[in-house]
């Protein structure tokens, strides 16, 4: 269970991050998701993981710590607002800046593959 | 009544912001309501605070255990000298962007007082929780009022600097979660002083996970701090946003060298064993190049805003140097520095915005425009500002240089201390003078007498407080260093936290 669970971590993170480094605003909102579920999962196996552990004294014979469960909770809350803002940031960005790059203008070579170039040579 | 009062300061304008969007405050039309009402949400937290200050001071630090759960399993708020001065700080800071704003920023959008209510309950939170995951709540909590904050108004170069700014400070949230999991996990606890007790327990292998953990919170302060590799977005941050937001940004860089302190002077401090002084070897280097950097940037500076913010960052590596000596009085010394660094940066941010809006299309590039309308007035406080941000007497800057340069003894600290405090000061003097001379007395033309710019007696106001609370430093010095050295002594003092929350050593 262990290893499938960092695995998750490990993944969700690479791509979280690797999202994060993209340069439209689309990918890297994806990217903070994908950040924020590593993390929900990474404080959630702070308090180690174990089956059928009860997080209420005298209902189980093996225990699960509760704190990380609270703060996962938290965590989960503030980070869906903080996902709400920026959603809507970004659509403000691409309505105040005419596009949706980060940088707020299209990089010089960009225009291979824009969906643009091809509407306009129609 | 006492007891409570360290949750005072978070309660007054958490319960104030959320009063401001009811009926009586609510409304386009109905803004004179709401001035009044935040001039006096400030004054009353500032007076909380006061309170505080004093009830501190007499009887020593104090502890408010949330709903009563005990140390270390609840959330503790814990009022030292440090945290309720940097409290005090924050509500005089606030109080002056506000009576600044009222020249008209406010007016731009319907919530922007109630923001800066929960801007300043973020940051008092921040400064007074002893519990590092509520820090990371409070920390949240500043962050989403400061994205709202940095956007108002609108604008495309707000929006884009947004965008930048929420994106960073996303990142580094997860970071710090990442942090906070990892310490948890090895040291079982959350609590400040609690972990500083547990740090010295850990088994060999525990410890590189924990010295990872902290490593990881010294990157998540790093960004909020403006700390070198992490410092590009600060000065098109600050220089986006409007002047009295600046200006009450210049203390959130400070949540960030308070994290520092605090973190690594408590839970890594000298108990820790092996990971005592874990940053020791990174945060030498780093301070000195953000230092230089700032100089660097300040010399670049396009315009005066974008200047103020590059002050920023070398006050930021001033304060690192006093936090990499490591001594108390270093730390007391950077403790004053810090009091006056807010206060002045924020009051250059104000001054920016002054004279900027009498320049016409120019702003407050450096460039020949046309003449300002008030240069006596304005040209007195740039200069005032300027000579007390470069660190000449008789202002606060001088007796804060100073103290630091003091209170570094060894004498390799002192070649790196002494050379580079002082040549990115003359620097900065350069820069300044240049500034000053481009803005005031290099003009074209005649002024447009159509066009009324005259600053408002609000904006004067917001100003002069921040002004006059430089040279009331000095005059008051020997106070208010006294006062921050206790500060500092409370702060290395651990056994006297440990004492307020009852912890048990883990020895028993």
């Amino acid at each position: 269970m262990e290893t499938l669970y960092v695995l998750c971590v490990g993944v969700m993170t690479f791509s979280g991050v690797f999202l994060c480094l993209r340069g439209r605003t689309f990918p890297v909102v994806l990217g903070l998701m994908m950040l924020g579920y590593a993390v929900n999962l990474f404080l959630f196996s702070s308090g180690r993981l174990n089956l059928d552990g009860a997080a209420i004294l005298g209902k189980s014979e093996i225990y699960a710590d509760p704190l990380p469960q609270a703060l996962v909770l938290t965590a989960i809350v503030i980070g869906f607002a903080m996902i709400a803002f920026i959603v809507i940031l970004s659509m403000r960005a691409r309505a105040d800046l005419g596009n949706d790059y980060v940088d707020g203008k299209e990089p010089p070579d960009s225009s291979m593959n824009s969906p643009s170039r091809w509407s306009s040579k129609k | 009544m006492m007891d409570h009062l360290p949750i005072l300061p978070i309660l007054i304008p958490l319960f104030g912001g959320l009063l401001m969007l009811l009926p009586p405050f609510a409304g386009v039309e109905r803004y004179v309501n709401r001035r009044i009402g935040t001039t006096l949400l400030c004054v009353l937290h500032i007076v909380a605070t006061i309170f505080l200050m004093n009830s501190v001071s007499e009887n020593g630090s104090m502890m408010y255990a949330i709903g009563n759960w005990q140390a270390p399993f609840g959330i503790i708020m814990f009022a030292d000298p440090l945290a309720v001065m940097l409290v005090l700080l924050t509500g005089f800071l606030g109080l002056a962007s506000t009576l600044y704003a009222f020249a008209g920023t406010d007016r731009e959008g319907r919530y922007f007082h109630p923001i800066m209510q929960f801007q300043i309950m973020g940051i008092t939170g921040a400064f007074l929780t002893h519990d590092l995951f509520n820090l990371f709540v409070f920390f949240e909590v500043l962050l989403i009022a400061s994205y709202a904050l940095l956007i108002h108004g609108g604008g495309k170069q707000r929006t884009l600097a947004n965008v930048h700014y929420v994106i960073l400070n996303l990142v580094g949230s997860s970071l710090f979660l990442f942090a906070l999991g990892t310490l948890y996990g090895t040291t079982g606890t959350l609590n400040i002083a609690d972990m500083s007790l547990k740090i010295s327990t850990l088994s060999a292998r525990e410890q590189v996970i924990a010295e990872a953990g902290g490593m990881l919170l010294l990157v998540v302060f790093g960004l909020k701090a403006a700390i070198l590799p992490l410092h590009f977005w600060l000065p098109r941050t600050y220089a986006a946003a409007s002047a009295p937001v600046a200006a009450l940004f210049a203390i959130m860089t400070k949540v960030g060298v308070y994290g520092i302190f605090r973190v690594y002077t408590v839970i890594f401090g000298e108990q820790a064993g092996q990971l005592s002084g874990m940053i020791q070897p990174w945060i030498w280097p780093l301070a000195i190049l953000t230092v230089i950097i700032g100089t660097v940037g300040v010399l670049a500076s396009p315009d005066l805003r974008n200047l103020t913010g590059n002050l920023v960052i070398i006050s930021v590596g001033t304060l690192l140097m006093a936090f990499a000596i490591r001594t108390p009085e270093a730390t007391a010394a950077g403790f004053y520095y810090l009091i006056h660094s807010t206060l002045i940066s924020a009051a250059l941010f104000m001054i920016a915005d002054m004279i900027g809006q009498q320049r016409g299309k120019a702003v407050d590039r450096f460039v020949i425009a046309r003449k300002v309308q008030q240069p006596a007035l304005l040209g007195l406080m740039f200069f005032v500002a300027a000579m007390a941000i470069a660190g000449l007497p008789p202002f606060s800057g001088f007796i804060g240089k100073l103290i630091i340069l003091q209170s570094a003894f060894s004498d390799s600290d002192k070649v790196w201390v002494w050379s580079i405090v002082l040549i990115s000061s003359l620097l900065t003097i350069i820069a300044l003078s240049r500034a000053g001379t481009t803005l005031f007395w290099r003009h074209a033309g005649d002024r447009d007498k159509a066009d009324k710019t005259a600053v408002s007696y609000w904006q004067i106001g917001g100003v002069s407080l921040l002004l006059i609370a430089s040279p009331l430093i000095v005059i008051y010095g020997a106070p208010v260093i006294k006062y921050t050295g206790h500060a500092a002594q409370q702060l290395h003092d651990l056994s006297a936290a440990v004492s307020v929350m009852q912890l048990k050593g883990v020895q028993q």
